[in-house]
Order: C-alpha cells, then structure tokens, then sequence
C-alpha cells in the first residue's frame, strides 16, 4: 500500500468505488445464480415421486403423471440429433475442406449467424407454416423436431468448425500423399479427430431441446399421451418444457410445475459438467 | 477402378456442398415464408393503422389491429433490461477478465454458464412465484404481472450472454497497453477502466447489441409474468409484447387475426435482422482494430 501514498485521495475514492462496484455485481451475479438453483430445487425435488414420473395424467384419477412428457422429450432429442447431425458435420466439413471462394464460405458462415439471432418464436411460427402446413406434418413431433433441427444447426456447425481448425495440416497431407483420395481423407483423419467437437455440438444441443418451449407450442403441440417411438413422432405431443409452461400458466398446478423446473434444473446442470469435462479430457489428450 | 474412385470423389463433393447450403436455404425459407405470410394483413389493414394504431382488439366484433402498444412494450421493456443488466453485467465482466483470482473466476464462469442454459420457462415460474407476488405486494398493487416483472427477468436473463462477449473482448486486449499505463503511474482500477474498456469498446458494444437481440426475442419467460393484456406500456401495468402477441394468440386464430400475427412476426424479424446489422457492425470494427 506504499503507492497509494503517493496518489491524491480523489483517485483512491475512485479506486475503491470502481472495486465496491465490480465485487458487489459479481456477488449479485453469483447469489442469483445459487438462489435460482436452491429455491427450485427445494421447492421442486420434494415433489417428485415415482408415481409423478412413471404414469400419464388421468382423469379418473385426477392425479398428473409426466411420463408422456419425459417420453417425448427424449423421442424429439433422439429425432433433432439424427437429422441435425449429418448436416451440421457436412456443412462445417464442406465450409474447411471442400470450400474454396471465400465468397460462398461467407456467405454460409453469415447465414449461420442469422440464424443464431432470430428467436425461437419465429422458428416456431415458420415451423408451423410451412411443416405443420405446407409439408402437411399437422402438429406432431416430427414438425417440432424438424424446426429444432433449423435451429440447433449453426451450434453443431460452429462446434465441429472449431475442432477442425485444431486438426493439423500434415495428418491431411500426409493422408493425401499416401495416395487417399479427398473422402477417405475426411473419413479416416479428418472426422475421427474432431469427435470432440461433434460431441460438445451435441451435448449443447441436447440443453437447448431440454430449454426450448416457444420454437415447440405451435409445432409439436401439447398432447400427454404415451406411444413408441415411431407413432409418436407421427403425434402430438408436449415435451417437458412446455408441460411446465401449460401446468404453471394454465392450470395453476405449481407442485407438478416445480418438480418439472428441478428436474430440468439437474439437467441443465448435468450437462454443463458434461460440456466442460468433455473439453478438459480431449484437451488434455490432445497436449499429450 | 480409378474411374469408381473419381466418381464416388464427385458425389461426395456434391452431398457436402449441398449440406453446406442447407443453412442460407433455411434463411431464405423464413425470410420468404414470414415476407409472404406478413404482408397481405399489412395490406389489408394499412400500414400506418397497423403500425401506429394505438389498439388492439381482434377478438370484438369491429376487430382492431394496431401494434403500436406492442412495439413500445418491446422497447421499453428491452431497455429497461440493458438498463439494469448491462452495469451488472459490465462491472462482473470487468471483475472475472481482471481481479478475480482464477478459483473465483473458473467457479463465477461455471455458474454464468448454467444461468445461460436454465430453460426460460423456468424462469418465468420463478419469477410467477417471487416477483408477480413481490412487486404486488411492494408496490400495492392489484396485480403484480406487470412490465416491471418483465424488465427483471429480461435483465438477468440477458447477463451470461452480456458477461460472456464482454470477458472475450476484454481478454483480447493486448498486454502492452495495460502494462504501458501501469508503468506511467496508474493503479490497476484506472488501468481497467481507462485504458483496456476504451481498448475493448467495440466487444463491449457487441455485448449490448446481443442482450438487446435477446431481450426482444424472449417470448415463454415473459409471457407468464407480464400480464399479456394488449395496453399501452406502462411500468406497473400488464402488457404484451411483440413475442408474446404471437404467442398468446396464435393457437385459436384464423383469418385476418392470424394473418395480423404474421406481420407482428415480421415486423419482430426486421427488428432482429437490425440488431444483426448493428452486432455485425460493431465485431467487425473490433476485429479490424
């Protein structure tokens, strides 16, 4: 503290100021962060039996059950991925190995980025138009899947970009020289070192489903009924998101919407931990 | 054989070509599908009535379609958002890239990022369940669902992606300048504040420009704590925004209504492309620096 000596208290004052500042927004920051996570998880973890999560909501009953909601949740992730993964992975391949006028690649990268921005209530409406109608889906599954594959395409392609970047130029040469031809190149040295991109892409995508509500209301519809895999693609049905937002806004069932809340809460958790040890693991591997 | 190889080479070129332009076609479906499906209610009811009419009433008998209170709501209730959020944002920013010692910043950045991936319905369930009763209570008011609820689920919804871009820009700043003013004399706060945050204006910039795109984009978190009633805004009234005129409507319209929240969504799409236009304005700036 021998410098501050020196100084004129004027600029003390502001030193201090500017520090009470910083230190009092990152507290604010961090509480709300553990108070969001505290109070729905103590409000919500209690409410989740085993009955809430393994039947449908019945009427004769009168209790709600939201296994028809974890169900078509998972069936939308499991559809968004199969479609959005061939095209992300294509597009970034194309877009930093196959793509030579830089024109085309910015303009691709560009279009990439619009997407990022417009927000998911556009999608929605747009998925309604044109796969609810247009493609003649009606309001199923499928039409909800296929407008999330829209959505989630620039993360996977900005994901996968990011790790072929790290790919090194001699393994491509190298496989050149041998005498590979351009496919086999991608297929043998190319894709198989940037799994960790592809996974990190997915596992991102995989929250932004969990999250998504306003992209699905219009698209996928709000049904709770149980079907396989298939015939409820070709259905409607809610996901978890928007069964929370139907229970809390509509129905006044708070209890249901909270364990909803806690659960979507520990996923979201799960998968931060997951994109993080992912990137630390193949980090590591790669330094190696 | 050769020939095969060529070929199978040849297609493969093709199929990843096609995968790469599969994302300016998705652009160019929404852009089309929104010009189309907007622009005949636009017709029909007039631009200016439409633009500016001051009431919203599409369910009475003469049905009237003026988005004016939704634009407004939008704006205000974004800029009320930057308002709260971006010090906040800044000042954490400032401290994670600079002060915080690396345990506090490794934790600080772990929690941003699960504030970024919470669903937004669950923030609006919190916010239903604490703020709406909060600021009825506070305030003495019959309802708290109100734009005031809206503005603070907007700014904390905005700060990850505030703090996260604000970190990067300051992060980028080269050492030499900071070490320059050190060297002359300064403490590291006036070295912060005086020399890297002019140095990363632009990302910073960038940051507000994002949180704004968010901001008017949120529908689902918005639509269960500010009322949904089609008023002209006012702080502690119940409004509606653009997202959530769309949203709250569209399942029972038809007709001329539904055609009405088509325009709503491409008047919200050129509000978003405009911010796009900024946010592009501003990165490239930095980058050039």
């Amino acid at each position: 503290m021998k410098m501050h000596q020196k100084v004129s208290k004027k600029r003390i004052g502001y030193v201090y100021v500017v520090r009470c500042l910083m230190i009092i927004s990152t507290l604010l920051t961090c509480s709300l962060v553990i108070f969001l996570i505290g109070y729905v998880l103590v409000k919500g973890l209690p409410n989740i039996t085993w009955e809430l999560l393994s039947t449908k909501p019945s009427y004769i009953t009168g209790k709600i059950g939201i296994l028809p909601d974890i169900l078509n949740t998972v069936y939308i992730i499991i559809a968004t991925l199969c479609f959005v993964l061939p095209i992300g992975v294509g597009a970034a391949i194309y877009l930093s190995e196959y793509a030579k006028n830089k024109k085309i690649v910015a303009m691709i990268e560009y279009a990439a980025e619009i997407l990022s921005g417009i927000p998911s209530i556009i999608f929605g409406l747009v998925g309604m138009l044109f796969f609810c109608q247009f493609l003649n889906m009606k309001t199923s599954l499928l039409a909800g899947a296929l407008t999330l594959v829209i959505m989630n395409l620039p993360t996977i392609m900005r994901t996968t970009q990011e790790s072929l970047k790290t790919v090194p130029q001699s393994d491509r040469e190298g496989a050149l020289g041998l005498g590979a031809g351009k496919w086999r190149m991608i297929r043998t040295v190319v894709l198989p070192s940037c799994i960790d991109g592809i996974l990190t892409g997915c596992i991102l995508s995989v929250g932004r489903i969990l999250g998504e509500s306003a992209a699905l209301l219009f698209t996928a519809g709000f049904a709770h009924t149980i079907h396989g895999f298939l015939s409820g693609l070709m259905n409607s049905g809610s996901t978890l998101t928007v069964a929370l937002y139907f229970y809390a806004k509509e129905n006044g069932e708070f209890e249901i919407a909270f364990a909803i809340a806690a659960i979507l809460m520990i996923l979201t958790l799960i998968i931060n931990v997951g994109v993080t040890l992912i990137q630390r693991y193949y980090k590591k591997r790669r330094t190696l | 054989m050769n020939g095969r190889k060529h070929l199978v080479e040849k297609i493969m070129h093709g199929i990843f070509f096609i995968l790469g332009f599969v994302t300016v076609a998705c652009v160019l479906l929404i852009t089309i599908y929104l010009i189309i499906s907007g622009i005949p209610a636009i017709q029909k009811i007039g631009f200016f009535e439409f633009i500016f009419g001051q009431e919203w009433k599409s369910t009475s008998d003469v049905a009237k379609y003026g988005i004016l209170p939704f634009i407004l709501t939008s704006i205000y209730g974004t800029a009320g958002a930057i308002v709260i959020g971006v010090p906040i944002g800044f000042f954490t920013a400032v401290y994670l890239a600079k002060m915080a010692p690396k345990k506090i910043k490794s934790g600080a950045t772990a929690a941003i990022g699960l504030l970024a991936g919470i669903p937004s319905v669950v923030y609006g369930l919190v916010g239903m369940m604490i703020l709406v009763p909060g600021i009825c209570e506070w305030f003495h008011l019959s309802d708290g669902a109100s734009l005031f609820a809206a503005i603070i689920v907007l700014a904390i919804m905005i700060l990850p992606s505030i703090i996260n871009v604000s970190i990067t820009a300051l992060e980028a700043v080269p050492k030499e300048y900071e070490d320059a003013s050190l060297a002359l004399g300064a403490t590291p706060e006036e070295t912060w504040f005086k020399v890297s945050i002019p140095a990363a204006k632009s990302g910073i910039a960038a940051a507000v420009v994002l949180g704004v795109g968010r901001a008017i984009g949120e529908a689902m978190a918005v639509m269960m704590v500010s009322g949904n009633a089609p008023n002209m805004p006012s702080l502690f009234e119940s409004v509606r925004f653009l997202t959530t005129a769309i949203a709250s409507e569209m399942s029972y319209s038809s007709g001329l209504q539904q055609q009405a929240l088509f325009s709503i969504a491409l008047i919200l799409f050129f509000f978003i492309m405009f911010m796009n236009a900024i946010l592009n304005y501003f990165l490239k700036r930095g980058k050039e620096r």
